[in-house]
């Protein structure tokens, strides 16, 4: 019973079945479309305590949004679940600069947070390619990764306080600005990762690292995996602490970006096979020159690290992220993405890559693309049909049970970053976590949402 | 050909600038290469590598601080072949070291140091200062002709041709024989990367340091700065509600409708 829900919070709800539901109903990749009716677009953690309180009462289901950038189909409905977006809840509450603590609303941008964070010397511990239309509270929800995981650790190592709406509408205050506070199970980190199923964030309160005032970007080819793994030891032996971030693309993607932007490593008439980011930031320019020096002179002496650029300015440093980012957007434009991302150890990483391709020898039109967090043992592994953006149930009936058979094999995991949603919830039980396991999460799911009104029909199998 | 390409180190591009007591802020703030003075380089290791334009030496040229030797070996990375640093711990932003000075050591450069020069390649103006005196003044100095804001440079015969952009248009200018000054515009060229190999290479290169005081030119500024301060902070936009009020605002508030 819809009719009631526009007295509890007037100014927010959007006119039933008008033309804007439409993107939010729609998901990143375009795979998962939601019939929604209605978009709630609260404006404080009273409207959405209202909103859920009645949504609880008449059992009516709820899908938590944020930005929308998701891409395993978590922030859009299944059916008709009414729509709760965060968007409206922007506001920048404060910023402690000595002690380097944000508390915001669950709607800032990512990218809105960094720039105001920059002005005040620091940074948020998180950057994405999604960074222009990702919201904190998404990030928050789903436990984003991204590229300086590395270097600044999990969403879980920088969330210092959250506010929570429960399903049955209890505002649950977890803020604080206490970086150290063992008193009782630390119920945040709950929230963190859980995808929107066990009640919807409102307020965070973040660390931040401060500012570098050295940051410097090298990208480099090499010919072979292996050298790739020799050039990351390097790094880590040679760079040390400076070391922020360490991304590979491969020839497959690179080729696909190529088609629209120019690769900075201009190389006589070859292609590398390998492609490395690295990224230093430290507090002292002079020490992490000399160590970046110390490390691309090995690795190239080494033979691991054929090629490379080093960027001279802050633009450079731009335009090799550009080109790391574009990954995703470009291979999403050019067919069907049947989308990975995985966790594998280091010795396994690139061997996956190989045996699709061999999978997929059958279909020769199919790219192999792969890129990702290889410091983290994150793969993005995408294969795409240029030009076809229809599913073919042929290809994916050969990478699938295959590829989630061989990465429980090698003891990875089958969703690194991206999570659940409703692409990959159905294999919880199956290629992720044991039966005690998923036992435990079903009924803390239940003593949380008893009515099932969360996010229903994803992130648990449904 | 010899060409001598002028460097400069400045407040790099995207460091969102603040004031203090002496001007802009420069403590512990990122610098980097102008990005006039990077076409500049491009170019000139352009016209070096098409064999037609018989290039036999780049000279990269900076006045600056002891930092500037990292300016030279971005430059050197580049493709030129030797650098002249001429240390000063004057701020080349206009505060200190001015544009007259500047182009006096630039002369002093070609008529001591360069006699064989036959190009001075430098970018159109510095981001810092945003003057784009030095290539004219140099020209005015050494009477040799100008080319300003150079979008297009071909060699033909013994000397140059020239397209330079200005308000109205494409200029062409013909210089017919060097020596020459030419200030480098953004469309004339796109910069490459300084690859790894020759980032190692630029290590050998020689860097020749000069010290300012020594060219018996008056370093002290023509020109007195007499107030650095930020623009006014934008005010904030605001929604209307209908178009009445929209034209209300324009008519009363802002006047700019009858």
């Amino acid at each position: 019973d819809y009719k009631n829900l526009p007295q509890r919070a007037p100014a927010s709800i959007v006119v039933i079945d008008s033309k804007e539901l439409e993107k939010y109903n729609s998901d990143w990749t375009g795979q998962y479309k939601g019939a929604s009716r209605i978009v709630c677009r609260p404006q404080s953690t009273e409207e959405v305590a209202s909103i859920l309180e009645y949504c609880n009462k008449e059992k009516i289901g709820v899908v938590p949004q944020a930005g929308n950038t998701g891409v395993v189909g978590g922030s859009v409905p299944v059916h008709d679940e009414i729509i709760l977006s965060v968007e409206r809840l922007n506001e920048i509450h404060s910023f402690d600069a000595i002690n380097g603590i944000l508390q915001c609303g669950a709607g800032c941008i990512l990218q809105t947070l960094q720039e105001k964070v920059a002005s005040w010397n620091h940074l948020m511990p998180i950057d994405l390619g999604a960074k222009g239309t990702c919201m904190i509270g998404g990030n928050i929800a789903t436990n984003a990764g991204g590229q300086y995981y590395y270097r600044f650790g999990s969403i879980h190592a920088n969330i210092i306080g959250l506010e929570v709406v429960l399903p049955n509408g209890t505002i649950l205050d977890l803020m604080s600005t206490n970086r150290k506070d063992n008193t009782g199970y630390d119920l945040k980190h709950l929230f963190v990762g859980s995808e929107g199923t066990l009640g919807v964030v409102t307020k965070v309160a973040l660390n931040c690292p401060s500012l570098p005032s050295a940051r410097n970007v090298a990208f480099l080819a090499c010919n072979s995996f292996e050298s790739v793994c020799q050039t990351l030891s390097f790094a880590k032996e040679e760079l040390g602490e400076v070391l922020a971030a360490f991304e590979f693309m491969d020839k497959q993607v690179l080729d696909q970006v190529a088609t629209e932007k120019t690769i900075p490593l201009k190389i006589r008439n070859e292609n590398y096979n390998f492609c490395v980011l690295v990224e230093t930031q430290g507090s002292n320019r002079e020490h992490d020159t000399a160590k970046l020096e110390s490390f691309l002179e090995q690795v190239m002496d080494s033979g691991h690290v054929v090629d490379g650029i080093l960027a001279q300015d802050t633009k450079q440093v731009y335009e090799m992220w550009e080109i790391r980012e574009s990954c995703n957007p470009i291979i999403k434009s050019k067919g069907y993405n049947y989308k990975y991302d995985i966790s594998l150890p280091l010795s396994a990483y690139y061997d996956i890559a190989k045996k699709m391709r061999e999978r997929l020898l059958p279909f020769p039109d199919v790219i192999v693309a792969n890129w990702g967090h290889v410091i983290d043992g994150n793969l993005h592994l995408n294969i795409i049909t240029p030009g076809n953006f229809e599913v073919d149930s042929q290809i994916k009936g050969m990478i699938e049970p295959f590829l989630f058979e061989y990465v429980v094999a090698q003891n990875g995991s089958i969703s690194a970053e991206h999570g659940l949603g409703q692409s990959k919830n159905k294999y919880l039980g199956k290629y992720a976590k044991s039966e005690a396991a998923v036992t435990i999460m079903r009924s803390l799911k239940d003593s949380f949402d008893p009515n099932g009104i969360m996010n229903p029909e994803k992130f648990l199998p449904s | 050909m010899k060409i001598l390409v002028g460097v400069k180190r400045v407040v790099d591009y995207a460091v969102k600038v603040r004031v203090g007591s002496h001007g802009v802020e420069l403590k512990n703030v990122k610098m980097s290469l102008n990005p006039f003075c990077e076409i500049a380089v491009e170019e000139a290791v352009r016209l070096k590598e098409n064999k037609g334009a018989g290039v036999s030496e780049i000279v990269a040229l900076s006045i600056g601080p002891k930092q500037c030797q990292e300016t030279l070996r971005t430059a050197l990375a580049m493709g030129c072949d030797r650098g002249i640093h001429v240390q000063t711990d004057l701020r080349g932003d206009y505060m200190e070291l001015q544009s007259d000075a500047v182009a006096k050591l630039f002369q002093k450069i070609i008529e001591e140091k360069e006699k064989d020069a036959d190009l001075v390649l430098v970018g159109k103006q510095s981001i810092d200062s945003d003057c784009g005196h030095v290539g004219p003044m140099l020209a005015g100095y050494m009477s040799w002709p100008q080319a300003t804001f150079a979008a297009k440079i071909d060699v033909e015969g013994n000397g140059l041709l020239v397209e330079r952009e200005t308000d109205q248009g494409t200029e062409t200018i013909r210089i017919p024989k060097l020596p020459a000054v030419i200030s480098c515009d953004l469309r004339l060229n796109e910069p490459r990367y300084a690859t790894l190999p020759n980032i190692m290479k630029a290590k050998k290169k020689k860097i020749d340091t000069f010290q300012a005081e020594d060219f018996g030119i008056d370093l002290e500024p023509k020109n007195k700065v007499l107030e650095v301060f930020e623009p006014p902070a934008r005010k904030e936009g605001i929604f209307v509600d209908d178009v009445n009020q929209l034209i209300d605002k324009l008519r009363n508030e802002a006047g700019v409708i009858p």
